[in-house]
């Protein structure tokens, strides 16, 4: 029984170790970064880390560091948004759908269907297409590509909390459909929500980073992790680290939101007790 | 059995039917028509006229609609406004690529997850069990093309063992083609292989507490061998779901491996189009990307019930 406490405080605490640690960043940077993260400076062009430049600098002399700090807002900023936009619209209609058993509740989850069929990365290159790329149009492609994650977990959650007892007895008690929602239902599933909101996290990173990366995702000169690697590419044979500093920080914060979506589960999927 | 594969394919039909009206609506709201947006700001009301005019941009929404879906339905996609060449032909030779990655990016990471989601379960009480998931989150946490990058550095650059891109058609040099998809193959297949250990290693765990396999070990069949004679096949169920998914998202992912190598699959020609603002293109390998994903999960129910006769009689 030890290996399964140690296993499951591990997950937590590195996972939210390393959340933690974008987040100071991403803090620090509105007060401090080293240098000005979008001065161009010739005179120090592809400077080796080190001195004065902690990750030395760029192809156009601009601070790798300072860019890195900067970054870590724009992946948290779309983070944010797109999993808020998720949460907000996909976990009412998991709801909704879970605790009408009629065609309202089929209709819901069809709709449902039909949007996963549109992943993160072509609905944001069909929104680039149509309103033109940029760190909005990704971070609402990512959102809706996320929602149907949302409803699946609200529904199966509300399901769940709908054959209990309480319910039951609530029922009977003449109480609404609205306030079992939101005295039973909500409050039993949020445990669900809080350890999808960490793992859609995850992959709202990894597809920024690839949208940035191709062009779809924040302009420049916004500093982003995933357009840093972009430029990186034609210098990589003679600077790697370009690529590896923006690849290491993109893989430390999935990463990170990974592991803390492992651990938020253990702590509230009492379903997975058994299996470790 | 007949009737839920009937009753599952009219879903099939009837969602690439309403993906094909969001696919098409999405592009006609757009802000300023196709004709205009293909020109550009410089050209004269008269020749935009006359090009809305060509490719009947100047009928109600409706007909336009019906027109494409009828021409997609016999094959035909339609005439690109901006390159004036029929989309079809280049959409499937541009497709024939993309599976050909896919294919080989899903081989890459069955032949990763299957035996290291199974170690990591056999010995998920040892260091080493937990080394391999170690090994799958750290992998799941990498983008795809990062691997592709690091990759075209080690073996491309550096040790000059493999091409850094570029595609050979297979019919044309099958030991090139193969060359030429190893690191494309890898990098697609890596990430997708970290994830899908831990799928395997949660499955197999789960088929090891069966009582069938106890009574196999129980009758001395080493802990391998019990689980490839009794326990494999009830583990897969829930892998192939993953599968499944992870096709989709294979799909899509192979757009920006396609980039990172310079090859020429749907992916480069989706890119390609939005730049070149050729929306009617953008629109057919978007529906062509997102049937796909559809019919992969279509096949994915399929085949529970092959792999899962007790589901068959629901």
């Amino acid at each position: 029984m030890t290996t399964a406490v140690r296993t499951r405080n591990t997950s937590l605490v590195v996972g939210a170790v390393l959340v933690g640690l974008v987040v100071v960043t991403a803090l620090v940077s509105f007060a401090w970064t080293p240098h000005d993260p979008l001065l161009v400076d010739a005179a120090v062009r592809l400077r080796g880390p080190g001195g004065d430049y902690l990750l030395g600098t760029d192809k156009f002399g601009r601070d790798i560091a300072s860019q890195l700090m900067v970054g870590a807002r724009t992946t948290l900023y779309v983070g944010v948004v797109a999993v808020g936009i998720a949460a907000v619209v996909g976990t009412p209609l998991g709801i909704l759908a879970g605790m009408s058993r009629n065609w309202l509740g089929e209709l819901v989850m069809r709709v449902n269907d039909l949007v996963l069929a549109f992943p993160a990365l072509l609905l944001a290159i069909m929104f680039g297409a149509v309103y033109g790329a940029s760190t909005l149009t990704a971070m609402i492609a990512i959102g809706i590509a996320t929602v149907p994650s949302f409803a699946r977990i609200a529904r199966s959650g509300t399901l769940q909390v709908m054959g209990t007892e309480y319910v039951l007895a609530a029922r009977a008690a003449g109480r609404s459909r609205r306030w079992i929602a939101g005295r039973h239902v909500l409050p039993n599933i949020s445990g669900l929500l809080l350890v999808q909101s960490s793992v859609s996290f995850a992959i709202a990173v990894l597809a920024e980073a690839a949208l940035s990366f191709l062009g779809f995702g924040t302009r420049p000169p916004t500093p982003s992790w995933g357009r840093m690697l972009q430029e990186s590419q034609e210098l990589l044979a003679v600077e790697p680290r370009l690529a590896l500093v923006p690849g290491a920080a993109i893989a430390i914060a999935v990463l990170g939101f990974n592991l803390l979506g492992d651990g938020l589960r253990d702590r509230f999927d009492p379903r997975l007790e058994a299996r470790r | 059995m007949t009737l839920a594969i009937a009753r599952r394919t009219a879903i099939l039909l009837l969602s690439v039917l309403a993906a094909s009206v969001v696919v098409f609506a999405f592009m006609a709201v757009l802000p300023g028509d196709p004709a205009q947006v293909a020109l550009g700001v410089n050209a004269t009301p008269e020749l935009v006229e006359r090009t809305r005019q060509e490719f009947g941009l100047d009928r109600p929404l409706l007909t336009q609609y019906l027109d494409w879906m009828g021409g997609v339905a016999s094959g035909d996609f339609g005439t690109s406004y901006v390159t004036r060449e029929t989309i079809g032909p280049q959409l499937l030779d541009r497709l024939g690529v993309t599976l050909w990655l896919v294919g080989s990016g899903m081989l890459v990471a069955l032949l990763i997850a299957m035996p290291l989601g199974t170690i990591a379960a056999v010995r998920h009480r040892r260091p080493s069990g937990a080394a391999v998931s170690g090994f799958s989150q750290l992998g799941m946490a990498v983008p795809a093309f990062l691997a592709g990058i690091i990759l075209v550095q080690a073996f491309a650059v550096q040790l000059g063992w493999l091409p850094s891109g570029g595609w050979t058609p297979p019919a044309h040099d099958p030991a090139a083609w193969l060359r030429g998809l190893v690191l494309p193959a890898v990098s697609l297949g890596l990430v997708q292989g970290a994830v899908l250990t831990r799928y395997v290693r949660t499955s197999v765990l789960d088929v090891m507490r069966e009582d069938y396999l106890r009574t196999a070990r129980a009758k001395g069949l080493r802990p391998y061998p019990a689980l490839l004679r009794h326990g494999l096949r009830n583990a897969a169920v829930p892998v192939v779901t993953v599968l499944g998914l992870q096709l989709a998202t294979l799909l899509v992912g192979a757009v920006v491996i396609e980039r990172v190598f310079v090859l020429p699959g749907l992916g480069s020609m989706l890119l390609d189009a939005v730049a070149a603002r050729d929306l009617l293109t953008v629109q057919s390998i978007v529906l062509v990307l997102v049937a796909g994903v559809l019919l992969v999960n279509f096949a994915v129910d399929l085949l529970y019930t092959v792999l899962d006769p007790r589901l068959r009689r629901s």
